[in-house]
């Protein structure tokens, strides 16, 4: 099959600034796929290119098998970007817009249910008739999602959809992109909430200072960290030979210890008790993307 | 006229696919300055009254430049003219200044719209504009002035070709500009002088021969000499010859613009 997304070698220079440093990534038809990395790593400039609003400095990208630049029109059609910043048209109101948008795509009325229908799930029908202008935040954020999608889009790109999103939206949007996704829409994420990442995707790239510095599905990059660990803080500042590899960090006598599963903690309770050392505070804590993104992010990596 | 009125209606039915993306673009520009017509239209219409109203009060006594032609029937072809082309270009160029300010160009950036479709699009609002505009002047006009159209074909031809010259000025003003200031300078300090110095409120051949010669580089006086021809079968030079520079002009820019538009320049980085 096609892959949705396909991207080669992409440099994207901004004069001196090297933005992305040869990117290569491919992402599958109905794939849930989440770029990760902190602000300034090069998400945004990634999802520019594939939309043509940037253009690469070299290497090549392709939306649905179609050259972003040679097939723009058929990669344009097939593709739908939600931007990171809240940009709206004051002139018109909701559905003025997405009929617009639509007819920007070659679509006329026969697309107006499908306009109809993006308001109803996303939850604008009784704001269809009000200004762009007037909508608040949240509501603007829902006409951005419905904009991009007024074309059917088979791939959908969100940057950084739920920023600045209260909690209540945000649930809203998650359950509205899974529903898109479970349709057969494939779906590109960027975040730095790594609880969305987590929640809502199957695979994760995550970029640092213009690199993919990681590539996997979300579950094998969970595992590609010590699973769950445990703290333990303790009255003398050693721990016997026994427990030693399994150390992961130490603060004075506050050490973290890998587990690769539970059972291993009655061992180790054991160990210590042999040993006579006291236990001050212990706490089991979990694995989460957190740890990865610390570990490949942070420059303690 | 009537093939363009067929198949504005074909579009309109949508029963025409390639061209709904550039349709759907020139639909909205319209709909734009009709939200706000009472600045788009009905502010210059009262600017230009307003200039037929104290001109003609203080010069027409004195001045005759056309045998049979009164100084008021004389000015309101350049008014209109003036009007046609200033909002011409107003209205491509704030409406793509304004995109560009807020943000919003990237919902047509984002779309499979051909650079080619873009300025069409743009360039045909424009015209539209300048023409409703001028339209609304003549016949405001004609309630207090008899004003005889002497060449209607060069009233159009003028019309047309010199608010599509505006609106493709518009087009490349707007993607130049970064900032509201930018574009208000090239307003004050290219649009209006030109505007102003181009013969609308007398003819050029009372000018001293030094700025007799410097109205010929100033391509707003062809346009207005050509539309004034038009009413009057009279002018300044050969209306022939004004068509040419304007047409001239109008393919310059137009391919200008064209290769501006396909580099990306400042749209996309
Ligand atoms: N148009 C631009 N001109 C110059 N530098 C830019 C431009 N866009 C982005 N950058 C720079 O490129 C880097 C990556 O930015 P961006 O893609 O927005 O990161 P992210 O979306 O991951 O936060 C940053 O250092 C940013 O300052
Ligand atoms: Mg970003």
């Amino acid at each position: 099959m096609i892959p949705a997304i396909n991207i080669q070698d992409i440099h994207k220079h901004f004069g001196a600034l090297q933005a992305l440093k040869g990117i290569n990534l491919s992402i599958e038809q109905g794939e849930f796929f989440a770029l990760l990395g902190p602000n300034g790593a090069g998400k945004s400039t990634l999802i520019n290119l594939m939309a043509g609003l940037l253009r690469p400095t070299s290497g090549t990208i392709s939306v649905m098998g179609h050259d972003v630049q040679r097939g723009y029109r058929q990669a344009r059609q097939s593709l739908g970007v939600v931007p990171q910043e809240l940009v709206f048209d004051p002139f018109f109101n909701v559905r003025e817009m997405l009929r617009f948008q639509a007819g920007y795509f070659g679509r006329g009325s026969e697309n107006d249910s499908w306009v109809d229908e993006i308001i109803e799930s996303l939850g604008l029908a009784d704001k269809a008739s009000t200004n762009m202008r007037r909508l608040s935040g949240g509501m603007k954020r829902r006409a951005l999602i419905a904009q991009a999608l007024a074309h059917k889009p088979p791939v959908i790109v969100l940057d950084e959809p739920t920023a600045g999103v209260d909690v209540e939206l945000r649930q809203i949007m998650w359950e509205f992109i899974k529903r898109l996704n479970r349709e057969g829409h494939t779906i590109i994420l960027t975040t730095h909430y790594l609880e969305e990442a987590e929640i809502l995707c199957s695979r994760v790239a995550v970029m640092k200072k213009g690199e993919v510095v990681a590539l996997d599905s979300t579950v094998n990059l969970l595992k590609s960290i010590p699973g769950k660990s445990l703290r333990l803080k303790i009255k003398e500042s050693f721990l016997p030979e026994s427990l030693r590899h399994m150390i992961r960090n130490q603060e004075e006598s506050v050490y973290t210890l890998s587990l690769i599963d539970v059972t291993q903690i009655e061992f180790i309770l054991s160990e210590l008790r042999k040993s006579n050392i006291s236990i001050e505070d212990m706490k089991l804590l979990e694995a989460d993307l957190e740890d990865v993104f610390v570990d490949l992010v942070g420059d303690h990596a | 006229m009537f093939l363009l009125i067929w198949l504005v209606i074909m579009l309109e039915k949508q029963i025409i696919h390639p061209f709904r993306g550039a349709f759907t673009l020139f639909k909205k520009e319209i709909m734009r300055f009709w939200r706000v017509s009472f600045q788009t239209v009905a502010a210059p219409v009262m600017t230009a009254l307003l200039y037929l109203l104290v001109f003609s009060h203080v010069l027409s006594r004195n001045v005759q430049v056309y045998e049979g032609v009164g100084y008021t029937q004389f000015l309101i072809p350049g008014l209109i003219m003036m009007s046609v082309l200033q909002n011409a270009f107003a209205n491509s160029s704030s409406s793509i200044i304004q995109s560009k300010v807020m943000g919003n160009i990237v919902f047509l950036l984002l779309t499979p719209i051909t650079y080619t479709e873009f300025f069409l699009a743009f360039l045909a609002a424009s015209i539209f504009r300048g023409l409703v505009v001028g339209i609304c002047i003549y016949l405001v006009s004609i309630v207090f002035i008899d004003l005889p159209i002497a060449h209607p074909g060069f009233v159009l031809m003028f019309g047309l070709l010199g608010s599509a010259l505006l609106g493709t000025f518009g087009i490349i003003a707007g993607i130049w500009a970064d900032k509201f200031d930018q574009m208000a300078a090239f307003q004050n300090f290219i649009i209006m002088p030109l505007s102003f110095l181009s013969g609308v409120f007398y003819s050029i051949h009372s000018l001293p021969p030094f700025w007799k010669t410097v109205s010929h580089f100033n391509p707003f006086f062809y346009m207005i000499d050509g539309f004034r021809y038009g009413f009057f079968g009279m002018g300044d030079i050969s209306p022939y010859f004004s068509l040419s520079i304007v047409l001239l002009s109008f393919l310059v820019l137009s391919w200008f613009t064209l290769i501006l538009l396909k580099s990306g320049y400042k749209l996309r980085g």
